[in-house]
C-alpha cells in the first residue's frame, strides 16, 4: 500500500467545518436549509417506542398459562396506570384474592396464553438532537437529520473521553512542556474549556471538573491518571459515553508529551470564544477523533499552513513511536526500497531531521504522522 | 452457474477485511497450482467511499501492476476468461469480514445446553456472537431487553428446548425479543432476520410472536436431544441470510456479488473450512489461530471420545494486536504481559506504550524492546483466546435416559475437547505471527501463549492466505490443497515439551530427542533450547523419557515416535513444566530463554 503513513490530525485556525447530525432512527427535522442555528438548537427529534415490561402473571397468581384470560381485568390495547390491578385470582374456596398490578404506566400490548405473561408498553419518549455547533443548515435529509456548516477553528486531538459539550475557550497559564498541577486550575473555570500543558494530575482534573469546567485540552496523559479520572480501565478506543462531567482531549498521546505549539497558537486565537467540544474517539475503520470547534477569529489569520496530500520531502511530521515518540521533524529523504530496521523487519522508511535534537533519524513511514 | 474446475487456469480471490482488502492471484502452472501475486488496499466500506468494490479494484490494480497481467477493463472489473498468459482471469471469488463481519445475537433457554449449541452454530458459520441471552442467565427481563436493544445484530438465532420438551421457556425468549424489538445493523427498512432452531413443538408459537418484528425462518433444532447437536441446518440458514440480507445491504456488496458466480463467504467460515479439510485429510488434531488487530479467531479439530473429529471455532472479539491491544492489557493485567519480557519495563511505561499503540494502531515496532513488548501481548492474547475456546469446544457424552434432576448436572456429561498433549499441528496466522521478523519468535509466541505440551508441529500461514483458499476450495478443492501445502503453510519445526511431576530439580534430564536415529540432545528441567537440524522436509522423531514422570503425549515414561516436518526452527525443547502461566518468571530467566533460542544477543 502506498499510503503507509498516517494522514495526521487537523489543526486549522479557519476552515469550513461540516457536521452531519443524524437521528438514531427516523423522526422529524425541525429546521430548514439556510436556517442559522446555535449549538443548543434542537434540529430534529424522534419518538422512541417505550420499553415493554413483561409481567409474569401466572407466577404471581399461581395459575396455569391457559387460565390467564379468565383472570385478566384489562384487555389488549387498554391504557393502564402504574400500580393499577391488571389481573386477579381467587384462592382457596374463594376466600383469598391475589392481585397483580402493573409496574409501569402504559398500554397492554399482549396477553399470552402460551406463557401466561402480559406485556405493558410504556409511552413513547422523544429523543432530541441538538445542532452541536453554531452554523447554517446546508442540507436536510428527510426524517433523518441535517448538515450544518460554519467557517470555524477546528482542532482534532488523538484521543478523548466524554461527550459533546459547549463552553468558552480559556488558556491555562501553564507552559506547553509543563505538567498541569491542581494549583494551575483557577477558581473561576465554570463553563470553560481549559487548554494547556501536559500530563495533568488527577487532582487537577478533578478540581477543574468540580469547579464546572466542561472541557480540558492537554498534550498527554498517563494511563493511570486517565483510568482514575474515568473510573475504569478503557479496553477499546471507542469512547464518548464516559460518565464524566468534563470532556478531556489529549493531542499527542499517552505519557509526558508537551501540548503541540501549533494547537496552542490556534486555540489562543479563539480564547474567550464559545466552542463545541467532543471527546468521542473511534480508532477502527470510520475513524473518529476528538475535536474542538469554535468560531474563527481574525487573530487566527496567518496561522494556516499548507498541507500536502501525501508524504513528501519537506513534509512536517510528528514521530509516533518509540524511540522517537513525541518528537517533530521534517522529512529529508524517502528511499523507495525496503530497509531493514532494528527489529529485523523490512519496512519502507523516511529520513527525518529533528531540529530540537540536531540530528537525522531513519523511521518507518508507518510511524509518521503529518504534523 | 456450474464451474468446471479443470478448465480453470487463473483465479483472482479477495478477502475484504475490516481494514485491508487483500487480493491474491492463483495460477495453474505446469507442475501444480501456485499463489503468484498479491495486492492490497484499504477496505472502503465506510464513508466517504462506502463501496467495497473501490478497495477491491485498488487491490486488483496492484496485482495487475505486479503481475503484468491485464485484469481490469474499461467497462467492468475484469476480463473474464484468461485468453493467454497476459490477459484476463477465469474466475473471481471473495470472502468478507468488512464492516465488523457477520454479527449475531443468540438466545437459548439453558446457558450450558441450548445457548451454547447456538453459539457453536453461529461461530461455526463465521459469525461474531455479540451477545448471548439465556432464560437462566441470571439477568432480569428488563436487563436482557436493554442488552438486546443495545446490540444491533445482523441475524438472531433463537434456540431452546429439546424436541418434545417444554415449550414455555423458549416462547418466553421470543416475548423478550419482541419487547426489545432490536433493529438490524444495515437496511433501514429491512426486517431483522431471525432463525428459529429450537424445540420443534414451539416453532409455530415463536414464529407467530416474532413475525411482527422479524423475518423468521424455522430450521431443525440445534439440540434435538440433550446429548446430541445438529448444527448444520442452522449454519446453512445463517449463510443464506448472510448473503440475502447482510451482504446485499452492505455498501457496494451488490456489485461485488455480481462479479462472482460463487457466494461470498464470511472470512472465518472460509478459514474454518480449510482447517477442517486439512485435519480430515491428514487425520490430525489441529489448532489454528488468526490473531488480528481487533479480534482473535481460534479454530480446532480434535477427536471426541467416540473418535469422531469435531470442529470448533471461537472468536474473542476484543483481543487483538492493535485496536484491541489495550483490552488485552485490561483482561490479562500488566504483570502477565511483563512476565514475558527479557528486559525491565515499568508498568507505567508498559501501559502508556500499549495505549499509544491503541490510538495509533498502524504504527509498527522500531526497536527490539518494542517488538518484544508486542510479542508479549500476543502471548497473552493467545492464552486468553485459547482459554475462551476451550470453554466452548465441548464434547457431549451420551446418556440416553435422563431425569429432570440430570438437567442440573450438565458438567458430568461435558468434557473439553482440546487436549494439548494430543495436538498434532498448530497453525499461526495474523501479522504478529506470520510476519514476525524471525520465525523463532513466532514459534516461541505459540509455545508460550498456548502453553503447548507434548510434541507439536509448529506452522504459520505465510501471508494469511487461508480465507482465499477456503473459498477457492469450494470450487476446486485439490488446487486449494496444493497451494495450502506448498505456498501457505510454512513449517517452522517441532516443539517438544515434556510434562512432569514435582520432585525434579533444575537441570535434571527429562527426555532425549532423537531424529532419524541420531540423538539431538536432552531436554532438561527449566531449560528451553533449540536443537538445530540441517534437515528440511520429513524426519522420524523419537522422544525417550529419561524421567519416570516425563510425559510427551503417550503417558508418563512412554516413548513417542512420530514423523514430523522440519523447518527453520528445528526442534525446540521446553523443560519448563506446564501450566506455563506462573507469574514467577523473572527477567533473567526470560533473557536466558531468548538467548538460548538466538533471539537476544
Amino acid at each position: 500500500m502506498s499510503q503507509l503513513f498516517t494522514p495526521g490530525l487537523q489543526i486549522s485556525a479557519a476552515t469550513k467545518v461540516v457536521k452531519r447530525r443524524d437521528l438514531p432512527m427516523r423522526g422529524r427535522v425541525l429546521v430548514a436549509v439556510g436556517d442559522r442555528v446555535r449549538s443548543d438548537t434542537v434540529v430534529a427529534e424522534a419518538d422512541r417506542e417505550g420499553e415493554l415490561r413483561i409481567v409474569r402473571v401466572i407466577d404471581e397468581l399461581g395459575i396455569l398459562a391457559h387460565e390467564i384470560a379468565s383472570c385478566m381485568k384489562v384487555s389488549i390495547g387498554d391504557v393502564v396506570r402504574e400500580d393499577q390491578c391488571i389481573a386477579e385470582a381467587r384462592g382457596l374456596w374463594g376466600l383469598f384474592t391475589t392481585k397483580v398490578s402493573t409496574p409501569i404506566t402504559g398500554t397492554v400490548e399482549f396477553i399470552s396464553t402460551a406463557t401466561g405473561h402480559v406485556g405493558i408498553r410504556a409511552p413513547k419518549r422523544t429523543i432530541k438532537l441538538s445542532a452541536y455547533i453554531d452554523g447554517v443548515v446546508r442540507s436536510v435529509s428527510e426524517e433523518r437529520g441535517v448538515v450544518i456548516e460554519e467557517a470555524a477553528t477546528f482542532v482534532q486531538g488523538i484521543f478523548g473521553v466524554g461527550g459533546e459539550r459547549v463552553g468558552t475557550i480559556r488558556m491555562l497559564q501553564v507552559p506547553a512542556d509543563t505538567a498541569v498541577a491542581d494549583a494551575d486550575i483557577p477558581a473561576d473555570v465554570e463553563g470553560a474549556i481549559l487548554v494547556g500543558g501536559h500530563s495533568p494530575s488527577l487532582a487537577a482534573l478533578q478540581k477543574a471538573q468540580t469547579l464546572g469546567a466542561v472541557g480540558f485540552v492537554t498534550g498527554s496523559i498517563d494511563d493511570e491518571t486517565l483510568c482514575q479520572f474515568v473510573g475504569y480501565d478503557i479496553g477499546v478506543a471507542l469512547t464518548g459515553d464516559e460518565p464524566i462531567a468534563m470532556t478531556l482531549i489529549v493531542t499527542e498521546g499517552f505519557g509526558r508529551i508537551p501540548l503541540n505549539r501549533r494547537i496552542i497558537d490556534v486555540l489562543s486565537s479563539t480564547a474567550g470564544f464559545r466552542a463545541s467540544i467532543s471527546g468521542a474517539t473511534q480508532v477502527r475503520a470510520g475513524a473518529l477523533r476528538p475535536e474542538i470547534i469554535s468560531k474563527a477569529s481574525s487573530a487566527g489569520a496567518g496561522l494556516e499552513r499548507e498541507y500536502s496530500s501525501g508524504l513528501v520531502v519537506g513534509s512536517q511530521v510528528r514521530l509516533i513511536r518509540v524511540p522517537y515518540f513525541g518528537m517533530h521533524g521534517v522529512v529529508t529523504k524517502l528511499p523507495s526500497e525496503l530497509v531493514q530496521i532494528e527489529t529485523g523487519a523490512y519496512a519502507r522508511v523516511a529520513h527525518v531531521s529533528i531540529p530540537a535534537e540536531g540530528r537525522e533519524v531513519v523511521v518507518p513511514r508507518a510511524n509518521l504522522e503529518m504534523a | 452457474m456450474r464451474i468446471d474446475p479443470q478448465a480453470l487456469r487463473t483465479v483472482l480471490v479477495t478477502d475484504c477485511g475490516s481494514t485491508t482488502t487483500k487480493a491474491l492471484l492463483f495460477e495453474k502452472r505446469e507442475d501444480r497450482w501456485h499463489q503468484t501475486f498479491r495486492g492490497e488496499a484499504p477496505t472502503t466500506v465506510e464513508e466517504p467511499v462506502a463501496d467495497v468494490t473501490v478497495g477491491a479494484l485498488n487491490a486488483f490494480t496492484e496485482v495487475q501492476e505486479l503481475s503484468n497481467r491485464a485484469i481490469l477493463k474499461d467497462h467492468g472489473p475484469f476480463e473474464v476468461t484468461a485468453e493467454d498468459a497476459t490477459r484476463g482471469i477465469d474466475l473471481y471469488l471473495s470472502t468478507s469480514s468488512a464492516g465488523g463481519g457477520l454479527q449475531m445475537l443468540v438466545a437459548g433457554v439453558v446457558r450450558n445446553i441450548t445457548t451454547e449449541s447456538a453459539e457453536r452454530a453461529a461461530l461455526g458459520a463465521g459469525a461474531i456472537v455479540m451477545e448471548s441471552i439465556s432464560a437462566d442467565d441470571g439477568r432480569e427481563d428488563h436487563e436482557k431487553i436493554e442488552r438486546i436493544r443495545h446490540v444491533k445484530p445482523d441475524i438472531i438465532l433463537v434456540t431452546g428446548g429439546i424436541d418434545g420438551g417444554s415449550t414455555a421457556h423458549v416462547v418466553e425468549m421470543a416475548e423478550i425479543l419482541v419487547a426489545a424489538a432490536p433493529r438490524p445493523r444495515f437496511g433501514d427498512t429491512l426486517r431483522l432476520p431471525v432463525i428459529y432452531a429450537g424445540n420443534a413443538n414451539a416453532a409455530n408459537d415463536v414464529t407467530e410472536i416474532l413475525s411482527g418484528i422479524a423475518n423468521v425462518v424455522v430450521v431443525e433444532n440445534v439440540r434435538p436431544t440433550l446429548d446430541s447437536e445438529n448444527l448444520g441446518p442452522a449454519r446453512e440458514a445463517i449463510h443464506e441470510f448472510f448473503l440475502s440480507h447482510v451482504m446485499s445491504h452492505s455498501p457496494g456488496y451488490g456489485k461485488l456479488l455480481s462479479w462472482s458466480p460463487v457466494p461470498v463467504m464470511p472470512t472465518p467460515a472460509a478459514v474454518g473450512d480449510m482447517v477442517q479439510s486439512y485435519a480430515e485429510r491428514t487425520n490430525q488434531n489441529v489448532l489454528c489461530v488468526d490473531i488480528g488487530g481487533a479480534t482473535t479467531d481460534v479454530f480446532s479439530v480434535f477427536r471426541d471420545r467416540a473418535g469422531t473429529q469435531v470442529f470448533n471455532r471461537t472468536v474473542s472479539a476484543n483481543l487483538g494486536m492493535s485496536y484491541s491491544v489495550a483490552n488485552v492489557l485490561v483482561e490479562a493485567g500488566a504483570a502477565h504481559i511483563q512476565r514475558w519480557l527479557p528486559f525491565d519495563l515499568s508498568e507505567a511505561e508498559l501501559r502508556d506504550r500499549l495505549r499509544n499503540k491503541m490510538i495509533r494502531p498502524t504504527s509498527i515496532p522500531q526497536t527490539i524492546e518494542d517488538l518484544y513488548l508486542e510479542q508479549a501481548v500476543c502471548r497473552e492474547a493467545l492464552r486468553l483466546s485459547l482459554k475462551h475456546h476451550r470453554s466452548l469446544a465441548i464434547g457431549l457424552e451420551g446418556k440416553k435416559e435422563r431425569s429432570i434432576a440430570d438437567v442440573f448436572r450438565q458438567s458430568t456429561d461435558r468434557y473439553e475437547l482440546v487436549d494439548l498433549m494430543q495436538l498434532d499441528v498448530v497453525i499461526g496466522s495474523g501479522g504478529v505471527l506470520s510476519h514476525a521478523p524471525s520465525r523463532m519468535q513466532a514459534a516461541l509466541m505459540m509455545i508460550d501463549g498456548f502453553g503447548l505440551a507434548g510434541i507439536t508441529q509448529l506452522t504459520v500461514d505465510s501471508i494469511f492466505m487461508m480465507p482465499h483458499l477456503g473459498v477457492f476450495a469450494s470450487v476446486h478443492p485439490q488446487a486449494a490443497q496444493e497451494i495450502f501445502e506448498h505456498d501457505c503453510l510454512i513449517y517452522l519445526g517441532v516443539a517438544v515439551v515434556p510434562v512432569f511431576s514435582v520432585g525434579t530439580k533444575l537441570g535434571d534430564a527429562l527426555a532425549e530427542v532423537i531424529l532419524d536415529g541420531r540423538s539431538l540432545g536432552v531436554v532438561r528441567v527449566g531449560e528451553v533450547a533449540r536443537f538445530a537440524t540441517a534437515e528440511r522436509g520429513s524426519g522420524a522423531l523419537k522422544v525417550v523419557p529419561l524421567h519416570k514422570t516425563a510425559n510427551v503425549g503417550a503417558g508418563a515414561g512412554v516413548v513417542v515416535e512420530k514423523v514430523v516436518r522440519l523447518g527453520e526452527c528445528g526442534v525446540v525443547v521446553d523443560g519448563r513444566n506446564r501450566p506455563c502461566i506462573s507469574s514467577s518468571f523473572v527477567v533473567s530467566e526470560q533473557k536466558r530463554v531468548y538467548q538460548n533460542l538466538g533471539l537476544l544477543r
